[in-house]
C-alpha cells in the first residue's frame, strides 16, 4: 500500500495543477448527453446501496436523483448514471470528470474544500460518531466508560477521533482494532469488547446486525462532526449552485410542508403562500437564475419528495435503520435541527 | 496404474489359500492408509473427531435448517414479543432473490439476452472445439479469435446503428464482468507472454532489454497498484476531453500483468528445450519465425502448460482485486448486499455462493489443462 500512497500523493499534487485549468460547462454537457453523472458509495446502509434489483437507492442516491429532475423535468429522476466509488478514489474521479456529482457521505472539511479543490454544496446528513454498548452494562453516557474496551476500525478518523476523546476527559480505554466494519460488528457481538464506535447512521445499521438489536443502545454523545453532502468540481459555479440549490428546495419543501405526493395540487392552488408560489416556479424566476426551466424545484420534490420524506424513506424510523429524525440534528431549524435552507428568491 | 506381473504358480499350487480379509480389499485399504502405525491412528482418530465436531452443524445450517424460498428476510430471521433475534440456517433465499444482480450487475434486466447470446455463442463454439471427430475446428478457432470478439463486442456494450441499445461499461458487473475480465486478460496474456518470452531470449540487444525492462517493470509492482494507476491515475495524464473507458483501462493493465509472469512460464519452456531441437531446426533450413512456430513453441508449450494454467488460475482470481477501483465484480456485488438494510446480515450465504462458483470455475481450468496434457503426452508417444 506504500505505493499507492505515494501515488495518492503524486494524484493530488497534479490535481492541483490540473483543476485550475478545467473550463467545463458541466450543465451543457449534462443535456447534450441526457443523464447526470453521479458518484455514490460500494454500498452504504440508508445512504447509498444497490438493491436486489440492481438500482441504487438511498438518500445520498436521491440527491442525485433530485437534481437529474431538476434539469431534465417529468421522469428525470431516472436520468442518473451512478458511479460507485471507495473512499480513496472518489476526489481524483470527480475531479478527473468521470461524474459530475460526488454524493458519497463525504464529510465537509476546510482541507477538502481548499486544497483539493473540491466545492462542497451543503449537507444532506448530519452524522456524528457515537458508542453503542450493552444496556446491561448499565452506561448511559460516554462519560462512564472509562476503562472500557473499545472495538474501531483502524486506520480511520474514527480510531483518532476516540483517543482525543478519551483523552480529552481524562479517561482510559483499551482498543480492540480491527480491519473491517463487519469484524468489529462481529467482534463486539461476541463481546470482545464493551463498546462499539463508529458514525452513529453506521452504528444504528450495525445495531441490526447483532444477535439481539434491542439489547444494545447508542449513547446520546456525538464526539465528532460529519456533515455529509454533495461534492462538485470547483471552478464550475453554475453546476454547483444547481446542485445547491436543488437540495436547499428540497429542505425547503419539507418545512413548508409540501410533499411529493401532493406538489400536484399544491402548483395548481392559487391561494397558495407568495413563498410557495416562488418555489414551485409560479411566481419568480429561480429558474432562469439557474439555467434551468422554470420548474425545476416542482420536478425534483415531485419526483423525490421533500427532505423529510427522502429521510423517513431511506434512515427513519420505519426502515430497519431507525434514526429518529426528532432531536436530532437533522430536523429542522424549527424543530431544534441544523437544516436550515436560505430563502430561494 | 502399474500392471501386475503375471506369476504362473506350479500345478496344485493354485489354489492357495486367499490373503485374510482385512488386508485386502476396503478394510486392507483403511488398515495400510489409516492405522498402519500408532500416531497414524492417533491422526486418524483426531480427524474423524474434526470433522464429526464441523460437518454435522455446518450440514444442519446449510442444508437441513436452511431458507430456500419465501418473501423477504423475514423467513431466515425473525423477532419474538421480547424482540429477541430468531435466525434460520442459512438464508439461500438471499442469494435467490439477488441471483440476477450477482450474474448480471447493474446491466438493464431487458438487455440481460445479450449477455446470454454471447455466453451460447461461446459455448457452443468452445464445445465444437471438443468434438473429437469434428474437422473444421480451424474454423472454430478463426472464428472464435477474429470474429467472436466484435460480435460480443456488440452485443455487450451495444450499438445504435445497429438497432442495439447503447449499455455504458459502468453498469456491467457480476460475475459476467469476473468472466469477462478473466476471459480476457487469459486469451491476450498468453500471445503478450509468448512474444515478451522470445523477446528476451532475442540476440537482438536492444529487443532483449526492452523486454527485460517490461517484464520486470510489470513483475516488481502489485497488482493493486497497477489497477489504482489504470483507474485513477491515468486520467489525470492525458488531456482533458479525452475518455478512455474506465474498463478498459483495467482490462489493459490485467493484461499487461499477467503477460509478464506468462513470458517467464513460457521462458522456462524455451530453456527446457535442448539446444539441439534449435541447431536442428536451423539445420533443416528454417528461418527464425518458421523455427519457432513449428519447432520450437509448439514443444516448449506443452512442457509449460501446468504453469501457463497456474497463471491462468491466478489471474482469474486477481480478477477480484478490482473491486478497489469499483469495478463491481462478482465478489464486490456480494458485498455490497451487506448494506441493503433489506437484506443486510447475511454475507456468508453471500461468500459461500461466491466461493463455489470461483471453485467451479477454477476446477474446471484444472481438470480441462490435465485433460489437453494427457492428450499431447500421447500425442508425443504416439
Amino acid at each position: 500500500m506504500k505505493i499507492s500512497n505515494v501515488l495518492k500523493l503524486f494524484a493530488s499534487t497534479l490535481i492541483l495543477s490540473l483543476s485550475s485549468s478545467v473550463i467545463a460547462d458541466t450543465l451543457s454537457d449534462t443535456q447534450a448527453r441526457g443523464h447526470v453523472r453521479c458518484g455514490v458509495s460500494q454500498g452504504l446502509p440508508g445512504f447509498s446501496n444497490p438493491d436486489e434489483n440492481g438500482n441504487w437507492t438511498g438518500i445520498d442516491v436521491d440527491v442525485c436523483r433530485a437534481v437529474a429532475a431538476a434539469i431534465f423535468g417529468k421522469g428525470g429522476d431516472e436520468k442518473v448514471e451512478y458511479f460507485p466509488t471507495s473512499a480513496k478514489e472518489r476526489f481524483t474521479k470527480l475531479t478527473a470528470g468521470e461524474y459530475d456529482i460526488l454524493s458519497r457521505n463525504t464529510t465537509w472539511t476546510l482541507s477538502r474544500d481548499a486544497k483539493i479543490g473540491l466545492t462542497f454544496n451543503g449537507v444532506n446528513f448530519y452524522d456524528g460518531q457515537g458508542f453503542m454498548v450493552r444496556k446491561d452494562l448499565g452506561v448511559t453516557s460516554a462519560l462512564e466508560l472509562d476503562g472500557a474496551s473499545v472495538c474501531v476500525n483502524t486506520g480511520t478518523t474514527t480510531e483518532l477521533n476516540l483517543a482525543d476523546y478519551f483523552r480529552a476527559n481524562g479517561m482510559s480505554y483499551e482498543p480492540v482494532v480491527f480491519e473491517k466494519a463487519d469484524e468489529v460488528v462481529a467482534a463486539y457481538d461476541a463481546g470482545r469488547c464493551d463498546v462499539h464506535t463508529t458514525d452513529k447512521s453506521g452504528l444504528a445499521a450495525q445495531r441490526t446486525k447483532t444477535a439481539q438489536p434491542d439489547a444494545h443502545m447508542v449513547l446520546p454523545e456525538t464526539i465528532s462532526k460529519e456533515p455529509l453532502g454533495p461534492v462538485t468540481r470547483e471552478g464550475d459555479e453554475p453546476w454547483s449552485d444547481i446542485v445547491f440549490w436543488v437540495l436547499q428546495a428540497l429542505i425547503t419543501a419539507d418545512e413548508l410542508g409540501i410533499s411529493g405526493s401532493d406538489v400536484k395540487n399544491i402548483v395548481g392552488d392559487t391561494s397558495q403562500t407568495p413563498e410557495v408560489k416562488r418555489i414551485l416556479g409560479v411566481e419568480g424566476e429561480t429558474g432562469a437564475h439557474l439555467g434551468l426551466p422554470k420548474d425545476w424545484a416542482y420536478w425534483a420534490i415531485f419526483e423525490v419528495g421533500n427532505y423529510g420524506e427522502m429521510y423517513e424513506r431511506h434512515v427513519g424510523m420505519n426502515t430497519p435503520l431507525e434514526l429518529a429524525r426528532d432531536g436530532s440534528p437533522n430536523a429542522g431549524w424549527k424543530n431544534g435541527g441544523l437544516l436550515y435552507a436560505p430563502p430561494i428568491r | 496404474m502399474a500392471q501386475q506381473p503375471t506369476v504362473t504358480l506350479p500345478p496344485g499350487r493354485d489354489n492357495l489359500k486367499k490373503p485374510p480379509v482385512v488386508s485386502i480389499g476396503f478394510l486392507g485399504w483403511i488398515r495400510t492408509n489409516l492405522f498402519s502405525t500408532w500416531y497414524n491412528t492417533l491422526f486418524t482418530l483426531l480427524g474423524v473427531y474434526i470433522l464429526y465436531l464441523v460437518f454435522p452443524p455446518l450440514f444442519q445450517w446449510a442444508i437441513l435448517d436452511a431458507v430456500w424460498s419465501g418473501e423477504d428476510r423475514t423467513v431466515c430471521e425473525w423477532y419474538d414479543e421480547d424482540k429477541v433475534k430468531y435466525r434460520a440456517g442459512a438464508c439461500w433465499l438471499m442469494v435467490k432473490v439477488y441471483f440476477n444482480f450477482f450474474t448480471y450487475g447493474f446491466y438493464p434486466d431487458e438487455l440481460q439476452w445479450r449477455i446470454n447470446l454471447a455466453f451460447i455463442i461461446l459455448a457452443i463454439s468452445f464445445s465444437l472445439m471438443f468434438i473429437p471427430n469434428f474437422k473444421k475446428k480451424h474454423y472454430v478457432g478463426i472464428f472464435l479469435f477474429v470474429f467472436y470478439p466484435f460480435i460480443a463486442f456488440f452485443l455487450l456494450s451495444g450499438n445504435e446503428s445497429l438497432g442495439l441499445e447503447y449499455v455504458s461499461t459502468h453498469k456491467w458487473g457480476g460475475l459476467f464482468l469476473t468472466f469477462l475480465l478473466g476471459s480476457i486478460g487469459i486469451v491476450f496474456a498468453l500471445p503478450l507472454g509468448i512474444i515478451l518470452a522470445l523477446g528476451r531470449r532475442s540476440k537482438l540487444p536492444v529487443v532483449r532489454l526492452l523486454s527485460v525492462i517490461f517484464i520486470e517493470f510489470w513483475r516488481g509492482i502489485p497488482l493493486i497498484t497497477v489497477l489504482f494507476f489504470a483507474a485513477v491515475m491515468f486520467p489525470l495524464f492525458v488531456p482533458q476531453g479525452v475518455e478512455i473507458d474506465n474498463l478498459l483501462r483495467c482490462i489493459v493493465g490485467l493484461t499487461l500483468f499477467g503477460g509478464a509472469y506468462m513470458a517467464e512460464v513460457v521462458r522456462g519452456g524455451l530453456q527446457a528445450l535442448p539446444k539441439g531441437q534449435y541447431e536442428a531446426a536451423q539445420a533443416v533450413g528454417l528461418g527464425y519465425w518458421k523455427m519457432m512456430a513449428l519447432i520450437i513453441m509448439p514443444q516448449a508449450l506443452r512442457i509449460v502448460i501446468p504453469g501457463i494454467v497456474n497463471t491462468f488460475i491466478g489471474l482469474f482470481k486477481d480478477t477480484t482485486l478490482v473491486f478497489i477501483i469499483s469495478l463491481m465484480d462478482l465478489l464486490l456485488t456480494v458485498f455490497t448486499t451487506n448494506s441493503n438494510p433489506d437484506w443486510m446480515g447475511f454475507p456468508f450465504e453471500g461468500y459461500i455462493y461466491a466461493a463455489l462458483v470461483y471453485f467451479i470455475i477454477c476446477f474446471s481450468l484444472s481438470r480441462y489443462s490435465l485433460r489437453v496434457e494427457n492428450k499431447l503426452m500421447v500425442a508425443k508417444q504416439g
